[in-house]
């Protein structure tokens, strides 16, 4: 028969001892500052027709959580949905995130047509959202009415289109033009209206409004259209993969007139599927990566490190979101939802990568636009047009 | 004078766009020709095409002949797969099973390509081996790839006619045709017949893919569709099961588009075709050559 370990009396000792240690041990852990762990997600396309910007904002998000996490009070469990560049899938990738991953918040989408529909769903179950790229007014207002819990890091096509028609009519100086956009994405439309609005306003002729769909390949009959009316210049406000595809096509229908895109040119792809036609295209953009700035080199180096490549405007402008939204989140005592919109919607001076922002009543930022033109090895800076 | 050349210009733009769809018609009416079948993969044959075209040219650099070939070859092959897999199993059963399962095989070949292990949903730019030159006839513009696209169709279509109306594999194409049964008594081999159909078929939609990777260089895995339809609504215009039926409907078809969309509005082009085909429905059904009274 073993003996007793202990006397009863070295027995209580050793319970209290116990006991001491337990307590120091969990007050401990609590001091040490076990880190919350918050859920944020990213919906950005991935695959599909405009993946390149997808893949810029994925690489860009993951540097901000990187630089977030070096000083940063919480510690953040990402969660990325692609979103194909569809709303449906959109939609679906963000009740996804809502309901099931259960994120505080989201960055994304990028596009303002799968924005849309995703802000209503931000709106509804009450999860703030901001937007890196997504230009179309109608992502954070509602038939004149603000959409709760929706933000964005970028400006409005209303000033895009309008700074791009003011470069046609002051700095190229042309008198006529034509647009060319497709009917069914509201990007292109709504950035049409506004150009078309403009550019008369400014006492220019707008000899051509062309519409076309979003499969549709074949641009010869409204190139060889555009050629009789001879303008001095065309806008095409589509995403890189069409807009490539219309503007060699345009080319080799002998429409040699100047060229002026918006932020949807922004892509390495567009080069490849244009080919040397679409070098002295000008276009619209939020930023460029011959910035100067600390932030703006901090970042563009860690992106060249990592990446191998110059991040372009998507992936600054979601860079820019995504810190927005970690340092917001970092300066509340509750990481909650409710409690971040609060916060979010009284950001004002934020240094970002693409300038400095303020979210306006409507949860948009006021910022200054770029114009950047195409050469044969990239895009180059032009000049600002201020808000 | 310069309203003339517009509309000539506009003229050639719709012939380059109606030549690849005649190609593609082709395919729809020889099939249903010999087999009664609308095979709705047909459009997916097409993008596969492409798709072959665009890794010779970029992948391994080949020769454009060579490109053309093993095209044209391997669209062949799926073409049979297709037939001996989906179709053939079904060749009693009542046509509505096989017009399914022709609609289950595009779905599976444009969902199963858009795996990224596959060809992935991305668009991908399409490769040109050669520049662009336009050559200018003072009333309109032509570019060597409108050209490339004329010769190369004329010239399949040439080949197609001797081999439909000059040789014995066409004369038992032609006797499938009009009797399954008849031409088997006849010493015909049926099975062998359609399946030589569907592999000329789909080469023709395999050299539609290439031609089409030319003028328009931008593939994505569910580009057959909107061609493969239009097509289809080509054959039954002209005919189907009629060859020259598939060819004129092509021709119209492309013209009507880039018309439409040169003197009214191009939203309305896709829109356009639709409306030409109710109309052949409601007053010609048998298409433009085909029989006037008969019900297909």
């Amino acid at each position: 028969m073993r003996r007793q370990l202990r006397t009863t009396g070295e027995n209580e000792l050793m319970r209290t001892r116990v006991l001491i240690a337990a307590m120091i041990f969990l007050f401990g852990t609590g001091l040490a500052g076990a880190k919350e762990t918050v859920r944020i997600g990213l919906i950005s396309p991935l695959t599909g027709d405009v993946k390149t910007f997808g893949e810029s904002s994925r690489n860009a998000f993951y540097i901000a959580l990187e630089e977030y996490g070096k000083t940063g009070k919480y510690t953040i469990s990402p969660f990325v949905v692609d979103d194909r560049n569809d709303p449906t899938e959109g939609a679906n990738g963000a009740l996804k995130l809502i309901s099931q991953d259960k994120v505080v918040a989201f960055v994304g989408p990028l596009t303002s047509k799968v924005a849309i529909p995703v802000s209503e769903i931000a709106a509804r179950y009450k999860v703030p959202m901001i937007t890196g790229a997504a230009t179309n007014p109608k992502v954070t207002v509602y038939e004149g009415k603000r959409k709760p819990y929706v933000f964005r890091a970028c400006f409005t096509d209303p000033f895009q289109g309008y700074v791009a028609a003011v470069f046609a009519l002051r700095d190229l100086k042309v008198r006529t033009a034509a647009v060319l956009y497709d009917v069914g994405n509201d990007y292109s439309r709504g950035l049409a209206e506004v150009f078309k609005s403009t550019f008369e306003k400014g006492k220019g002729s707008v000899v051509a409004y062309e519409s076309y769909q979003k499969d549709d390949v074949d641009f010869s009959a409204l190139a060889t259209k555009i050629r009789l009316k001879k303008p001095e210049l065309v806008f095409i406000p589509d995403y890189y993969n069409k807009a490539g595809l219309i503007v060699r096509q345009l080319r080799e229908k002998a429409v040699n007139c100047a060229l002026i895109g918006t932020d949807g040119w922004d892509s390495p792809e567009l080069i490849k599927i244009a080919g040397n036609t679409i070098v002295g295209g000008y276009f619209t953009n939020h930023y460029s990566p011959e910035r100067k700035g600390k932030i703006a080199e901090r970042f563009i180096a860690r992106y060249r490190e990592k990446h191998g490549s110059v991040p372009d405007a998507l992936a600054a402008l979601s860079y820019d979101a995504a810190m927005i939204l970690l340092e917001t989140l970092d300066k509340l005592k509750e990481p909650g939802s409710e409690q971040l919109t609060n916060a979010l919607s009284q950001l004002k001076n934020f240094q970002g990568v693409t300038g400095v922002i303020s979210f306006d009543k409507n949860g948009d930022a006021v910022k200054s636009a770029v114009i950047l033109r195409m050469e044969k090895d990239g895009p180059r800076y032009v000049t600002t047009v201020r808000p | 004078m310069e309203v003339l050349g517009y509309i000539l210009q506009q003229l050639v733009n719709g012939l380059q766009l109606g030549a690849i769809y005649a190609l593609i018609a082709l395919g729809y009416t020889m099939v249903y020709g010999v087999l009664r079948l609308i095979n709705f993969a047909h459009g997916d044959i097409f993008m596969f095409g492409s798709f072959v075209a665009y890794y010779l040219i970029a992948k391994w650099q080949m020769p454009l002949y060579l490109v053309f070939v093993i095209t044209m070859a391997a669209t062949a092959l799926l073409g049979l797969v297709v037939e001996k897999v989906a179709y053939k199993p079904l060749r009693g059963a009542p046509r509505i099973s096989l017009l399914i399962t022709a609609v289950g095989v595009s779905l599976f070949l444009e969902y199963f390509l858009s795996l990224d292990s596959m060809f992935t949903p991305n668009y991908i730019a399409f490769p040109r081996p050669f520049d662009v030159v336009a050559y200018d006839l003072s009333l309109v513009a032509v570019t060597n790839i409108q050209l490339i696209i004329f010769s190369v169709t004329a010239a399949s279509l040439f080949l197609l006619y001797l081999l439909v109306y000059r040789s014995k594999h066409g004369r038992a194409m032609r006797a499938v045709s009009h009797n399954q049964e008849t031409a088997s008594l006849m010493g015909i081999n049926v099975d062998a017949t359609i399946s030589f159909t569907f592999a000329v078929g789909a080469a023709l939609a395999g050299l539609g893919g290439i031609l089409y990777g030319f003028a328009y260089p931008q593939i994505n895995v569910f580009m057959g569709i909107m061609p493969g339809i239009k097509s289809f609504i080509a054959a039954v215009l002209g005919g189907i099961g009629l060859v020259h039926g598939a060819v004129l409907g092509g021709l119209v078809i492309g013209v009507s588009e880039v018309f439409v969309s040169a003197f009214l509005s191009s939203s309305l082009r896709d829109g356009v075709i639709f409306v030409i085909l109710l109309l052949v429905l409601l007053f010609r059904p048998n298409g433009f050559f085909g029989k006037r009274r008969e019900k297909v």
